[in-house]
């Protein structure tokens, strides 16, 4: 206990702190400014200069802070997804019901949006409009065919495999997983659609490309969620 | 052409806008003030409520085998108690006073996404309206706050109100999270220039990490609601235990959610006791640097504790001493912060304005349910204590004791700045003390109630298991407490038009709040201010002897 | 004086579920670990609850507090103090002590308490039963004793032999759901363990003393979880030995009450409910072989007696309302052949 107070004592007699001097009779107005009677009194502190910080955007800094949102709930569905393999009390297990072929077609034609959106990135700091709308166009055609190559293969697997939400875990897990992935993808899809349609009326310039960087990102982000999936679900988990 | 001549118009005082123009403007607001007045307005309204509940409760507790609430409906009381109070009192005022406080304390002339921010409102006033709107399925949700799976099932919970409560919870944390982003991009994005990360207000630094936490906890809860809903309506798997689903994964994923979430309700208090209790010891925060790390640290931590609210399922000795270690090294920082409180203390000048007893209520009670909590860290003691009355006494004691009292202090002390008024000092005594007492008489009797053998979420009990004494202490008690919340609202809503002006800066305080007017106007600064340490303010009313030298 | 008379009449005409009062190794255990917990609890309590008291009277503003409505550019402060690493690194050393240990003795008391079940074997001693957690009762199925298997099954009241002579006679219990988690919970014999569907925990107490432990299920449950409630009877090894033998035997056969018998195999009792040696074979409700052996009814909520036995058939909804037995509309006649049927289960 002792030297707990010694301690403190020792604080109150370092630099660290100090008494103030009897107040007297300044105007504190701003800091710095000193008035006629304080001329005689030593010249009070001034601060240090300010540099300025080197930081993202708010808009950057909230849309990471959703991304990494996602991630907790993508995580959360993937961690789920894994402990409920080989769980299954009925079939059709992964092995069985998922096939490779076009998953990887679709699986490629996402990959390639995210080079496509990120040369429309390019191309608008370029201050190329008309070359943003045709990669940006591009993306959103891939992504509209990894949606249709989606609907495509859970046809297959409702149809011919009779695998659904209800008839077992793998069902369940799988369409849950996948299925938010593709509202995600189906989410970008609109978003970029209704950028497409202020590109067209000249209203995406250099100027505030900002907005399409972001959507990029969120896209981007998208892409990296489906590899991570696809690598667990047709990969790992098959 | 005649000239007609018009009577010409006398000019007049304009007259108080119509209460439809009122009721329009805040409607439509994207105005932080405002909208974090709203939230605070709605955890009031939903305080209420649940109070209700809580009293309801009580009286059915009073004497053994009472029928005064039939079971189904006790059942109801305590699941829409809880999750009242979580969702749509604990969450909705702390984002409220983040809301109102992070743009002001920080020089900015509002949240980075106004817009966001009134969606954010709307929509978790929506969800906490969805999950009230399952009593017109016949009843509410009879399944506990945390709803453990297979009880959540259609098989079990037949009615809609399940799903009523599912959605609207998913629908609010819609809502929460958009408050977490915003708070995220406005705090690192928006500082006022020389307000570096490391010099923000610490109510600012805890809203930080509040949100990360929010962000990280938040949708793990989404997905397990959305589980449920698929597995009642769509007939999914994910808890159908005899299709190979599991009761303890939704166990799992709910505590990863609510432990953090815990924190979530907590952290903005204890943000909230270090600016007051500075101000109302005059000395500066003792070790900020400390604390600031103590709460990173804290909040890292509470995202690997959640299972030591599964003690009791059975888990590996291993896997259960993994959360009793690292449940006690939270305890740690925690503890850390509550000393550099005191010490903030010692030495001071310390006077007793309402929000410093409230914190001295936070600091007495916090101390206690923190110390229940090491005791049920105690994995084998936890055995016996948890889901017993023991775990209700501790967690309304960092809850009401931590969170609410931390939230009385906030309200007691930024209302001048809110409302240009003050509180009467003296309802504030007479709230406090009978709420402190009142509370003391409610949660204390718990802690033996339950260490003699009463588990939670029981409609009744028989006359020769020895309860009925503490259950009736805590009823008592309870109506005390609720006696001081209706001094509370009185003392809020009377003081709106009697209370003494406040002027800017009532409280001789330090940060860029009580530089502006009460109310701030619209814009909040007429000039962004440039800043030089955590206390501006100190600087500037003394500036041979700023804090900046110092930090 | 009315309080201190009130609790005790509390204590005196009371149940006792402390858990400061073990009659079990794992409650025993768990109670020394508490002690020690609260010593250094109590002890961190006395300390930072007194540092704030004292800082408060002593560090008080004798000054009359400022006018709220003017900023005090004139009145001085205290010393600013804005930190001191040793302090801190102290302050932070020490909970880490304490922390550390706490987990070892948690650690400790964990592993002596959390013992997995052995296999049965011949002279064992110990008795195993599963128990089946179900809305909202408990059934007991006997598995072995003594390395001998048993094989029958009944609700609601656990008989466990009592250790004597310095031979203890361990229960380990097999915890199932069928239906939706509940908890096991006596608080003087042991921790409470969940009961979890699609999960099979293990537990394990043991008393030297005969005599009547009771607690209730712990995880709610639904409707009438307050009313789960378990008696455990510690039977000398002897009376224990005589209830089991008398538990394995099937339904008395009673020439009396025949009508009775022919009513109940007539009714859907038979759906739900098994009485061995009879065409009643199911296994939804309580096993009522031996029904008139146990002391209470409806899971430990009113005594075993004809007038309540008689209640409860005609409708047991207003003694455990939402209970899953409904009322089958039997008019007084059948309900009391019924009854008087039952009442020979013994």
């Amino acid at each position: 206990m002792n030297n707990v107070v010694a301690n403190f004592q020792l604080a109150v007699a370092s630099r660290q702190v100090r008494n103030l001097p009897p107040q007297e009779d300044h105007d504190v107005s701003a800091a710095g400014t000193i008035t006629a009677g304080q001329a005689t009194e030593q010249a009070l502190p001034l601060p240090p200069a300010i540099t300025a910080e080197r930081t993202l955007s708010p808009g950057q800094w909230g849309l990471l802070s959703f991304l990494v949102s996602e991630v907790a709930l993508f995580g959360t569905l993937i961690v789920t997804y894994v402990f409920y393999l080989g769980k299954d009390v009925v079939g059709p297990t992964p092995a069985e019901a998922l096939s490779l072929s076009l998953v990887l077609f679709t699986t490629a034609c996402l990959l390639a949006s995210s080079g496509t959106v990120h040369l429309a990135e390019r191309t608008l700091g370029r201050g190329n409009q008309g070359g943003f709308m045709q990669w940006w166009l591009a993306t959103i055609v891939l992504g509209v065919v990894f949606l249709a190559g989606t609907a495509f293969e859970w046809r297959d697997l409702i149809y011919r495999h009779h695998l659904t939400i209800s008839r077992n875990l793998f069902g369940t897990t799988y369409y849950t997983l996948v299925g938010l992935h593709a509202l995600h993808v189906t989410g970008g899809v609109i978003v970029m659609v209704i950028v497409l349609g202020l590109a067209l009326r000249r209203q995406v310039t250099t100027a505030n490309r900002a907005g399409v960087g972001l959507v990029s990102w969120y896209w981007h982000f998208v892409d990296g969620v489906w590899v991570v999936v696809f690598t667990v679900v047709y990969l790992v988990g098959r | 052409m005649a000239i007609v001549e018009e009577p010409r118009e006398i000019a007049h005082e304009p007259a108080a806008p119509p209460w439809t123009a009122v009721l329009h403007e805040w409607v439509t607001t994207v105005d932080h003030k405002k909208i974090g007045i709203m939230y605070v307005l709605m955890a009031v309204v939903f305080l209420v409520i649940g109070g209700c509940e809580a009293l309801l409760i009580r009286w059915q507790l009073l004497r053994p085998r009472y029928d005064f609430l039939g079971p189904d409906t006790f059942n109801q009381m305590f699941t829409m108690h809880g999750t009242t109070m979580v969702f749509f009192m604990g969450m909705p005022i702390l984002i409220g006073f983040g809301n109102y406080l992070v743009p002001l304390m920080i020089g900015a002339r509002d949240m980075a996404f106004p817009r966001l921010n009134a969606l954010g409102f709307w929509v978790s006033l929506f969800g906490g309206l969805l999950v009230y709107l399952s009593f017109a399925t016949g009843g509410a949700p009879a399944i506990g706050w945390f709803a453990y799976a297979p009880l959540t099932e259609r098989t079990f919970a037949r009615s809609a109100a399940t799903d009523f409560w599912a959605l609207g919870l998913a629908v609010s944390g819609v809502g929460t999270l958009a408050a977490a982003v915003n708070f995220m991009a406005t705090i690192l994005g928006m500082r006022a220039p020389g307000m570096a990360l490391r010099k923000v207000p610490f109510f600012v630094w805890t809203i930080l990490w509040t949100s990360v936490l929010i962000i990280f906890a938040i949708p793990p809860l989404t997905a397990g609601l959305a589980m449920v809903l698929l597995d009642r309506n769509l007939g999914a798997h994910f808890f159908d235990v005899q299709n190979g689903g599991s009761a303890l994964l939704w166990q799992h994923i709910f505590w990863f959610f609510g432990h953090p979430e815990v924190y979530i309700l907590i952290l903005p208090v204890f943000g909230m006791v270090s600016e007051i209790i500075p101000v109302f010891a005059r000395k500066v925060l003792f070790g900020y640097e400390f604390m600031a790390a103590a709460t990173a640290a804290i909040a890292f931590i509470s995202l690997g504790v959640w299972a030591h609210h599964m003690f009791a399922v059975g888990m590996s000795r291993t896997a259960d001493l993994f959360f009793v270690v690292s449940t006690g090294i939270i305890s740690i920082p925690t503890g850390i912060k509550f000393f550099n409180w005191l010490a903030t203390m010692y030495g001071g000048r310390i006077s007793f304005a309402s929000p410093m007893l409230f914190c001295i209520g936070f600091l007495s009670m916090f101390l206690i349910g923190g110390l229940t909590g090491i005791m049920l860290s105690a994995a084998p003691w936890n055995f016996q204590l948890t889901d017993s009355y023991f775990v209700i006494g501790h967690f309304h004691f960092v809850l009401i004791g931590g969170t609410l009292f931390g939230v009385m202090a906030g309200i007691h002390y930024w209302y001048p700045k809110v409302t240009g008024r003050m509180l009467s000092e003296r309802l504030a005594r007479w709230q406090f003390w009978l709420f402190y007492i009142g509370f003391m008489l409610t949660f204390g009797p718990m802690h033996i109630s339950g260490m003699l053998g009463m588990p939670r979420r029981i409609y009744t009990y028989d006359a020769d298991r020895g309860w009925a004494f503490w259950n009736q202490l805590t009823t008592v008690g309870a109506i005390i407490q609720g006696s001081s919340f209706v001094i509370f609202m009185y003392n809020l809503f009377t003081s709106l038009r009697a209370g003494r002006p406040a002027g800017d800066d009532p409280w001789d305080a330090w940060t860029l709040e009580w530089s502006t007017a009460s109310p701030p106007p619209s814009y909040n600064f007429e000039v962004i201010p440039t800043v030089h340490s955590r206390r501006p303010l100190w600087d500037l009313k003394h500036p041979d002897d700023p804090d900046w030298q110092y930090e | 004086m009315v309080i201190p008379l009130l609790m005790a009449i509390a204590v005196a005409s009371t149940q006792n579920l402390s858990i400061f009062d073990p009659a079990s190794p794992p409650a025993e255990s768990i109670r020394s670990l508490s002690v020690l917990v609260l010593a250094i609890t109590g002890f961190i309590f006395v300390v930072v609850e007194g540092i704030l008291i004292y800082s408060i009277f002593r560090f008080r503003a004798v000054a009359p507090p400022p006018d709220l409505s003017t900023t005090s550019a004139g009145t001085a402060e205290p010393p600013q103090v804005y930190g001191s690493k040793p302090i801190e690194i102290a302050w932070t050393a020490a909970p880490a002590l304490i922390v550390f240990v706490l987990v070892l003795v948690t650690a400790r008391t964990l592993w002596e308490v959390n013992v997995p079940p052995p296999q049965p074997r011949e002279g064992d001693n110990t008795l195993f039963v599963t128990v089946v957690g179900r809305q909202w009762w408990w059934e007991y199925q006997y598995d072995y004793y003594n390395g001998r298997e048993l094989g029958f099954t009944t609700a609601n009241e656990l008989h466990m032999p009592a250790g004597e002579e310095g031979v203890p006679r361990p229960v380990y219990l097999t915890l199932k759901s069928a239906d939706v988690c509940h908890s096991f919970w006596v608080p003087r014999l042991a921790g409470k363990t969940d009961v979890i569907p699609g999960r099979v925990n293990s537990m394990w107490f043991q008393t030297d003393r005969p005599g009547l432990y009771v607690g209730q299920c712990a995880e709610y449950c639904g409707t009438q979880h307050a009313n789960m409630l378990i008696r455990v009877v510690a039977d000398s090894p002897g009376d224990f030995e005589s209830w089991m033998e008398n538990e394995g035997k099937p339904a008395t056969e009673d020439a009396h009450v025949s009508a009775g018998r022919s009513a109940f195999l007539a009714q859907s009792c038979v759906n739900c409910h098994r009485v061995r040696g009879t065409a009643a074979q199911g296994t939804y409700a309580p096993d009522l072989t031996h029904l008139m052996s146990r002391q209470t009814l409806a899971s430990g909520m009113v005594p075993n007696t004809p007038e309540n036995l008689r209640r409860w058939v005609a409708d047991p909804q207003p003694i455990k309302p939402g209970c899953l037995m409904p009322a089958f509309g039997l008019d007084d006649r059948e309900r009391d052949d019924i009854v008087r049927y039952l009442l020979t289960l013994r």
